[in-house]
């Protein structure tokens, strides 16, 4: 009887070009024998820095990174790719941060027509309508109510965008993926408010508005309100940053991000939805055939490998960590699986938990490179059974021109010398 | 304590524990509004009106006041040509005119005229955005003006018609047809 190998405990393999088996960096041993050889180094005493021999800053009221992180910034568009002079975007650095949570100031942004600063002791949260009663909420009535914590992604529609294109754009992780961050976010559910305002039976659909320059406005499904909306007031903790909605957001987990609308200062319950720029003339998905899918609202299931990605310089040959996000807006990931050898084999990939429905998971698999070309992949299913599509898949079911809710495979090709690109499989 | 014991002799067993029941599930499921601290002060319609600006694609919210393509253009001149380039050809700018027949092909141009499913929408967005650098500051008259001219730039309505709270909401915008809603299903 052939002895069955135990997978990862001899780097054996589970699919082409050196994918490991994903528990073998728990196994220890292993890595230790591969890493060590390179460890030895020639012997030198170590140095006493200045950092040991004389004492510290003091405290600060408000703390920053560290000096030598300096390079961990947003990407602020150089260009304005819609023409519009009042649009703006902030994009989250992916290649340089780990696990699920962005920081909040580096969470992503859009926005229409500038940041307001808004003095909380002047806003207001109106909810009118088709209620019994129309109620007006001052953000100190707000936070007296019991709060709801949860972590929800928030990722733009037109995140990806450029995917559609018919040439791989030659850039980083987050210039391609950076309109997508992960927080914690506390508030009041929004089914406690309209409960209060008391809902008509008509009222099938609830407009919200933000109170900023743009004063964007989204028309949302009651049913969705009802169910898992929050009025946002926290950001992982502290109050919301001004990018994103202070004093208070509508926080709408795994639909558009167009739709989480910020500055949020009213809510008019309708029997349909109103029709808005925002959900007419963008937000809206042109197929092939010149017809357009409207209120295509959840994020369908997508995944990102962060590193290495383009920018990344592999270090030779040896063992790496593939480290990645999957995340889905209809709800838990269940399998995030990774290439190298551009989709011919795949290996599944360890979750980092806890994995939350509507946030990024983080992924990790082990991987061996040799020092060759090598195709990288990454590929999601969640729990609806759902599987992200390839990039032909997704373009042969809705063409190239739908701009938003791309969510097909992203490939990043290894060359020989180890220099990270974009590339289409 | 006796009042007690007689108020459970007079209660079937069943009774009480249906009461239970019902107590129990008050505390472990609270109807939010009643668990609610109800700090929602009540505010009228009338009281709104300064914010409530939104328009309905029926028309609804439309405020009095009226306006023709010609002095729209004398507007558009003045305030949006910057941005969106005389005829409303685009650049810096999206594009306001132009484009019909593109959608189904590879340069598609998605313009007011070509794409937008609601002349209502271009009200409402252009009182409540625009001119980016001072939006809410144009009168109802002018917000008239300019949507009649927009959609006279797209030949959808003639440069003498008047655009106002009941004509505009029944001009039919040429891909009204070409959305289809998605929700509450997916994407294939």
């Amino acid at each position: 009887m052939a002895k069955r190998k135990q997978p990862g405990t001899d780097l054996e393999p589970v699919a082409g070009n050196g994918l490991l088996h994903r528990r073998m960096f728990l196994r220890g041993g292993a890595v230790a024998g591969v890493l060590g050889a390179a460890g030895l180094a020639q012997a030198e005493p170590l140095a006493v820095p200045e950092w040991v021999t004389k004492p510290g800053k003091r405290p600060q009221p408000y703390t920053q990174p560290s000096p030598f992180e300096q390079g961990v910034q947003r990407l602020l568009p150089d260009q304005n790719p819609l023409y519009e002079p009042g649009s703006a975007s902030g994009r989250t650095p992916h290649q340089f941060l780990e696990g699920m949570v962005t920081p909040n100031g580096l969470h992503f942004e859009v926005t229409h027509n500038g940041v307001p600063e808004i003095d909380p002791a002047r806003h207001m949260l109106v909810i009118h309508g088709l209620v019994k009663r129309p109620l007006k909420f001052t953000v100190d009535s707000l936070l007296r109510y019991p709060m709801t914590s949860r972590l929800h992604f928030i990722e733009c529609a037109g995140n990806s965008a450029s995917l559609y294109g018919s040439t791989a754009v030659k850039s980083s992780v987050q210039q391609l993926h950076g309109l997508l961050s992960g927080a914690e976010w506390t508030g009041v559910p929004l089914s406690v408010l309209l409960d209060e305002a008391g809902i008509d039976p008509k009222a099938k659909w609830v407009y919200a508005e933000g109170g900023d320059a743009s004063s964007v406005t989204r028309s949302i499904p009651l049913a969705k309100c009802m169910d898992d909306v929050l009025v946002a007031l926290y950001q992982n903790g502290e109050r919301l940053r001004p990018n994103n909605g202070y004093p208070v957001r509508l926080l709408v987990p795994g639909f558009q991000g167009n739709m989480n609308i910020k500055w949020l200062r009213r809510l008019r319950l309708t029997e349909g939805p109103m029709q808005t720029r925002y959900e007419t003339s963008r937000y809206s998905l042109l197929l092939a055939d010149g017809k357009t899918a409207q209120f295509k609202l959840q994020l369908d299931a997508k995944s990102i490998i962060t590193r290495p990605s383009p920018g990344y310089q592999m270090q030779g040959p040896g063992l790496y960590e593939i480290s990645g996000l999957a995340w889905s807006g209809n709800g838990t990931v269940k399998q995030v699986e990774v290439s190298a050898d551009g989709g011919k084999s795949w290996a599944v990939a360890a979750l980092s938990g806890p994995v939350l429905p509507k946030m990024l998971t983080r992924f990790r698999a082990p991987w061996k490179w040799d020092g060759g070309p090598a195709v990288l992949q990454s590929r999601v299913t969640d729990d609806t059974g759902y599987v992200q599509p390839t990039r032909d898949a997704l373009i042969a079911a809705r063409g190239n021109k739908a701009n938003y809710h791309y969510n097909g495979i992203t490939t990043w090709n290894v060359a020989n010398g180890g220099e990270v690109t974009h590339v289409y499989a | 304590m006796s009042t007690h014991k007689m108020s459970t002799h007079k209660m079937s067993t069943r009774k009480m524990f249906m009461r239970k029941v019902l107590i129990l599930t008050a505390l472990a499921f609270p109807a939010a509004a009643a668990e609610a601290p109800r700090l929602g002060q009540p505010i009228t319609e009338a009281d709104i009106a300064p914010w409530a600006i939104d328009i309905a694609p029926d028309g609804k919210g439309l405020p009095a006041g009226s306006g023709n393509a010609a002095k729209g253009e004398e507007i558009y001149i003045e305030k949006c040509a910057g941005c969106h380039g005389f005829d409303g050809v685009g650049q810096p700018a999206d594009a306001l005119a132009g484009g019909r027949g593109t959608l189904g092909t590879a340069k598609a141009l998605k313009t007011v005229g070509s794409f937008w499913p609601y002349a209502t929408t271009v009200f409402d967005y252009t009182r409540r955005a625009m001119p980016l650098n001072n939006p809410q500051t144009l009168t109802n008259d002018e917000v008239y003006a300019l949507t009649a001219y927009i959609l006279k730039l797209n030949g959808i309505i003639g440069a003498k018609d008047s655009m106002n709270a009941k004509s505009l909401p029944r001009v039919k915008m040429p891909n009204r047809d070409g959305f289809v809603q998605i929700w509450p299903g997916n994407l294939k």
